[in-house]
């Protein structure tokens, strides 16, 4: 450990109280950094070594503009690793360094315990190291251009993964459909007497049921068989790739899945550790002399700005929130179908289970789940949530309502799927002529355009043939191609039919 | 711990220089970053440089927010567009803004304008001393007392010789305590160009024409400045009678009346010739005007103006004819006329914005 003495002697009791309150974390590793190297690391998204790439450049640009003129400033930065790392700024104040120990810590329980993090490499130090050699290896053999043109397109791409896929069997078992193509397909009937077959098996029924086994075997011999939303995956093993292509594919795809349970749970993660470090700073921690800057630290974090949610403030609140209810039995069907909003307030059945329940949300939520199970009536309103919206003819952002319903919808759709859209490769051999075809599943919000057309120039570096991609705009179906000349649009009779 | 995110930052300036390279053209004819100069930066609205990737409009998902309003309250820009991102939906469009250094923006606009260094008159830059006030001194004026300075002295003093109690902790300084800022006298370049702009701002002159003239110099500026250590800019207006106005007012003015160009002539050779000695400073005169001008007698003076008063004095004289829906004047022509193969004027068309990249170059091209 590479800290002061006085902050290590910090540091121990901190960690000692940390302990006692059953937090559980690997070991973890503190550093101090000046600004400047905050910064640097902070670009790199916490590792100090990563392949050559400008858009860490253009991160880091911002970071330090947004420190010199003093609108935002790094604390900490926490990984997950075993061991975790944990940068502090060196010029903290003895207050602060506390205060963000006892964060880190909070965030090193998270990352051990939490069930989505279960996936994670925990050795991701060494693999990102690995990856830069790896890179920089292929920028020696192949040219820095090169490399950096093909990484360019991949990167514009890294959000196509299905970050639910650790955990879950995707792929279907093989076809148990033995018929030989081209067989004819016999309907299944459905039992009746005779004379009532015309009525309990209508032509148009077996016209329908027909079509759809015609589909069925059709899709089973597309590739992929089903929609599939890992298209990083997809195309490593189905593009046209080099040998190093191949594997920049398979770093950038690696890199996203270890990223993904940090997007999966940023509300669940912060609000956690503020949880923690409020608790130790308030109940072991703070000196007399040290109340002041604590409050105005903590205060600081906390703040919220009207357009923004703040997932330190929502995650604290909403952990205090379930605490409280599940130390007074605010819960269950007893509670939910009370309508005396008084006894409601007061209702306390000194139950206790505060504490278990928090740890229990910790390990097996994320934050879409924790919102949709714990973000009540009452919390929406006692925390003035509210749901804003895009007025074209003021150009402004303006609050739409107060609608508890809706604001915990808008919630839960930003941060479904991190918030970006679904889309998934359905063909690879569209119009039996190789190309790729793309599918948005449309939930009521249409894509950027000027975006998507780019991406598809990208994914079209990367397939070599022309790529699809059929999305809704302002209601009507549109297929957006690229085909690696110009970019094509046209309205699209049918959608194809598929299954997710 | 490895870094590298020198590299990786030059890489993306250079990215960025690449963008604002290809971009030039569209920048010149636009002028959309003028208002967004700082004393060394401009911030440019670079497209394409960001990675995409598929997502949503942010303006069609809005979002949730927390605290007091009606419904209605605008709250502001949402998060994520702090970049001022445009809205477009063109390919191509999403954009990011970037802060250039403006001799970056002058580099750029002379490689791509292929524009010559300019050699100086051979004289010496003027090095002019200049007060900073860095030190401190033990006597001086009230007016540059330093409260700080003084009041450490003071409770310093206090506490050597034990007369401060911390139960009252009243701090009274005495003469010996008293500091002073003081001066120091610091050599420092010092203007060694001066652009003198002169505008028609007469009735047939229309915002679009000032548009132009605006984003124009601008251009020249940043070029002339990038050439020069330092530079003054001095601005006339001018209908029938010229007057000299301040950078604001010369963009933003309007009058109506008639053209009498000779009057700006005169006024600026008056200026030249009372604040700016030859020997000491390389000299440019740029004009923009519809050439409309009041009468044939009128043109005559103006040639004699120049003739005698004017290109005598400055390194480069310069006429843009902003055509405009009336027109345009005969100015042009008949300046043309007269001083064909003269060096050191220089004219020059402008149509409309599209010209001004190939004006630029026209005045800036002779590397004078």
């Amino acid at each position: 450990m590479n800290l002061p003495p006085d902050l290590e002697q910090i540091r121990k009791s901190v960690w000692e109280d940390a302990r006692n309150y059953g937090l559980d974390f690997y070991d973890t590793i503190f550093e101090l950094l000046d600004y400047d190297q905050l910064n640097e690391v902070a670009s790199y998204l916490g590792f100090p070594t990563r392949y050559p790439h400008w858009r860490f450049g253009m991160e880091y640009e911002k970071l330090a503009k947004g420190y010199t003129y003093g609108l935002s400033k790094i604390y900490e930065l926490v990984i997950n690793n075993d061991p975790c790392y944990a940068y502090l700024m060196k010029n903290n104040s003895v207050t602060d360094q506390k205060l963000v120990i006892a964060h880190v810590y909070g965030h090193c329980d998270f990352f051990k315990n939490n069930l989505w993090f279960s996936h994670t490499n925990r050795k991701m130090i060494d693999q990102m190291a690995n990856h830069a050699t790896r890179i920089r290896r292929y920028v020696d053999r192949f040219g820095f251009e090169v490399v950096e043109e093909f990484l360019d397109s991949v990167l514009s791409l890294e959000n196509l993964i299905d970050q639910h896929s650790p955990y879950i069997k995707r792929r279907e078992k093989k076809s148990t459909d033995e018929s030989v193509p081209g067989d004819r397909v016999t309907v299944p009937k459905l039992r009746s007497k005779e004379y009532m077959d015309e009525y309990i098996n209508p032509s148009e029924f077996l016209e329908r049921q027909r079509k759809r086994i015609e589909e069925d075997r059709k899709r089973k011999r597309r590739t992929p068989a089903s929609p599939e939303k890992d298209i990083l995956l997809f195309l490593i093993e189905n593009a046209p790739l080099e040998d190093w292509q191949q594997d920049v594919l398979a770093i950038v795809r690696s890199e996203s899945y270890y990223f993904a349970p940090q997007g999966m749970t940023k509300i669940m993660n912060e609000g956690w550790a503020s949880y923690w470090h409020s608790k130790i700073m308030t109940e072991k921690q703070l000196s007399d002399a040290e109340l002041i800057d604590y409050a105005d630290h903590h205060s600081g974090t906390l703040g919220t700005r009207p357009g923004v949610i703040n997932p330190y403030k929502l995650g604290l609140e909403l952990f205090r929130d379930i605490e409280d209810r599940w130390n007074k039995g605010k819960f269950g069907k007893e509670y939910e179908e009370c309508t005396d909003v008084e006894v409601k307030r007061v209702w306390d059945r000194a139950l206790g289970q505060g504490r278990d329940k928090i740890f229990e949300v910790r390990k097996i939520y994320n934050d879409v789940s924790f919102i949709d199970t714990f973000l009540t009536r009452e919390f929406c309103e006692q925390h003035r949530l509210f749901n804003y919206g895009y007025d074209p003819s003021s150009g402004h952002y303006v609050i739409l309502d107060r609608d508890y319903q809706k604001v915990k919808d808008k919630l839960l759709f930003q941060l479904t799927n991190l918030g970006d859209p679904f889309i998934y490769v359905v063909d690879s051999n569209y119009e039996n002529r190789g190309e790729l075809y793309l599918y948005h599943r449309h939930d009521g919000i249409d894509l950027r355009l000027d975006y998507a057309r780019d991406v598809l120039v990208n994914l079209q570096k990367v397939w070599s043939r022309p790529v699809n991609l059929e999305t809704l705009v302002e209601g009507t179906r549109r297929l957006l191609s690229f085909d690696g000349q110009e970019q094509k649009e046209r309205e699209l009779e049918e959608s194809l039919q598929l299954q997710f | 711990m490895v870094l590298n995110i020198e590299r990786d930052q030059n890489r993306f300036k250079q990215i960025v220089r690449g963008a604002i390279r290809r971009n030039l053209k569209r920048y010149i004819t636009r002028g959309e970053f003028i208002g967004r100069r700082g004393k060394d930066y401009v911030s440019i609205p670079v497209p394409q440089i960001e990675l995409p990737t598929f997502r949503y409009d942010p303006r069609s998902v809005g979002g949730v927010g927390q605290g007091e309003g009606e419904s209605g309250t605008p709250i502001g820009a949402a998060p994520g567009e702090g970049d001022g991102s445009g809205a477009g939906n063109m390919p191509g469009e999403h954009i990011l803004e970037v802060d250039v250094q403006l001799s970056d923006l002058a580099k750029i606009l002379g490689e791509e304008l292929e524009l010559p260094r300019i050699e100086p008159r051979g004289r010496k830059n003027i090095i002019q001393e200049e007060n900073r006030y860095v030190g401190i001194n033990r006597v001086g004026p009230d007016s540059l007392r330093h409260f700080k300075r003084t009041y450490k002295q003071a409770l310093k003093r206090q506490i050597i010789s034990g007369s401060y109690s911390p139960e009252q902790p009243m701090i009274v300084p005495i003469r010996d305590d008293l500091r002073y800022r003081a001066r120091k006298k610091v050599p420092g370049p010092t203007a060694n160009a001066v652009i003198v702009y002169m505008m028609d701002v007469s009735g047939s002159m229309e915002d679009e024409q000032k548009e132009i003239v605006r984003i124009e110099s601008f251009w020249i500026d940043t070029w002339l400045r990038s050439q020069y250590r330092g530079i003054e800019s001095r601005y006339i207006v001018h209908d029938t009678d010229a007057k000299e106005v301040d950078e604001e007012t010369f963009y933003h003015l309007r009058e109506s009346g008639g053209t009498r160009i000779s009057s700006a002539y005169q006024l600026a050779a008056s200026l030249i010739e009372r604040h700016y000695p030859t020997e000491d400073w390389n000299i440019y005169l740029f004009h923009f005007s519809d050439g409309d001008n009041l009468s044939d007698g009128d043109d005559e003076s103006c040639v004699d103006l120049i003739t005698t008063r004017v290109l005598p004095r400055v390194n480069l004289f310069c006429y843009g004819q902003v055509e405009g829906r009336y027109g345009s004047g005969k100015f042009l022509d008949m300046l043309a006329d007269r001083f064909e193969g003269i060096d050191r004027v220089s004219l020059s068309r402008i149509e409309g914005r599209e010209h001004i990249f190939n004006s630029i170059k026209t005045f800036l091209g002779k590397g004078r």
